[in-house]
């Protein structure tokens, strides 16, 4: 299991991939944005993706479109962890396919119940 | 004002006609009072007006000065505020990466050195084994001093890394001070150019991508998930 971590902060991106440490993932890679991410995701390999909202260069929800519009990607999981709380942005999210939405402030319970709501969904 | 002056005119004629000078004199002086009265009130409206304008020129030096100084000086206290929580994080984060595998490590051997000694004192435990574990007893101990040691100076990185907040709180306080003094600058010169000042009902301009929830400012609209309890609801609501 191979999980990617996105995010412009690289204090997040360390949390985070502590968090999944602790889970039992401890192969991650990291990318600052949506345009870094991308083409470590289309080189493959990757199995899980965890992003940003908020980034320069390229949005999360720009990435995640970008995501599922690649045939190759297109059933990728993706949580998103974001600061963004807007009703509006949550639906926006929902309706580009993302397959969890965790807002920053977080705890690692919530990191992992929705983490692993996403591999049930997935296996079952 | 005229009917007075006039009946001030006849007086003073009739004054001369009789020749009574000491009357003429008197009517005179109370023409050229009325004069001077009005003329002191007009200075008196000029001097105001100036006394408005210059305080007027004083503040919009002030808010030159806070645009030229004050405002880039606050931009850079910001700026050392990100560095100063950016540091704080990666100090901690660093402490606590180091300690996590010890406490990981000191955990699999205490349960491991656990299990034999249990073995051992229920007379299960044949002697090399015992010679064995009692190696492992040692190793385990000088292993927990040096781990336990590293732990305890990663504690306390993690105490001296929270003395940004003391720093980054005296300096965000400062810049609220100057965002509070250009406020009431910014309304006295509203004020001052004669406007009245009407907040348009539309809110400034929301950014593009709002942010964080500042709690009492962001969350009044109700269009904002308050928790992740909100943001779940909101989903399952979709039919997640």
């Amino acid at each position: 299991m191979k999980i990617l971590i996105v995010d412009d902060f690289s204090t997040m991106r360390r949390i985070v991939k502590n968090l999944l440490k602790d889970l039992g993932f401890t192969n991650t890679v990291e990318a600052d944005d949506g345009k870094t991410a991308l083409p470590i995701l289309e080189k493959g390999g990757i199995d899980f993706l965890v992003t940003d909202w908020n980034m320069p260069g390229m949005t999360g929800i720009d990435l995640l479109k970008a995501v599922r519009a690649n045939p190759n990607l297109a059933h990728l999981p993706v949580l998103m962890v974001t600061a963004e709380a807007k009703r509006e942005q949550i639906i926006m999210a929902a309706q580009a396919g993302v397959n969890g939405y965790v807002i920053k402030p977080f705890t690692a319970a919530t990191l992992k119940e929705k983490i692993e709501k996403i591999f049930e969904r997935i296996d079952g | 004002m005229t009917s007075e002056h006039l009946d001030l005119a006849r007086q003073l004629v009739a004054a001369l006609e009789m020749g009574d000078e000491a009357k003429a004199d008197e009517l005179l002086d109370r023409v050229a009072g009325a004069r001077e009265a009005q003329l002191f009130q007009e200075v008196g409206r000029l001097t105001r007006q100036l006394h408005d304008t210059l305080a007027s020129f004083t503040l919009d030096a002030r808010i030159a000065d806070m645009t030229a100084y004050d405002i880039p000086d606050a931009k850079e206290r910001l700026n050392h505020v990100i560095t100063m929580t950016e540091q704080a994080a990666d100090q901690t984060l660093t402490a606590v990466e180091t300690a996590l595998p010890i406490a990981q490590a000191l955990t699999e051997q205490s349960t491991q050195l656990s299990a034999q000694w249990s073995r051992f004192l229920d007379r299960e435990m044949p002697l090399d084994e015992f010679k064995t574990m009692t190696a492992e007893i040692a190793g385990h101990f000088q292993y927990a001093t040096q781990g336990l040691d590293k732990i305890q100076g990663g504690l306390n990185d993690i105490l001296m890394a929270q003395g940004f907040q003391d720093i980054t709180g005296q300096i965000i306080r400062r810049v609220i001070d100057l965002v509070h003094e250009l406020e009431t600058s910014m309304v006295d010169l509203i004020r001052i150019s004669g406007r009245k000042f009407k907040p348009s009902d539309a809110m400034a301009t929301q950014p593009e991508l709002p942010g964080p929830v500042v709690p009492g400012i962001d969350d009044k609209a109700g269009d904002v998930a308050r928790s992740q309890d909100d943001v779940d609801d909101l989903l399952s609501s979709l039919g997640f």
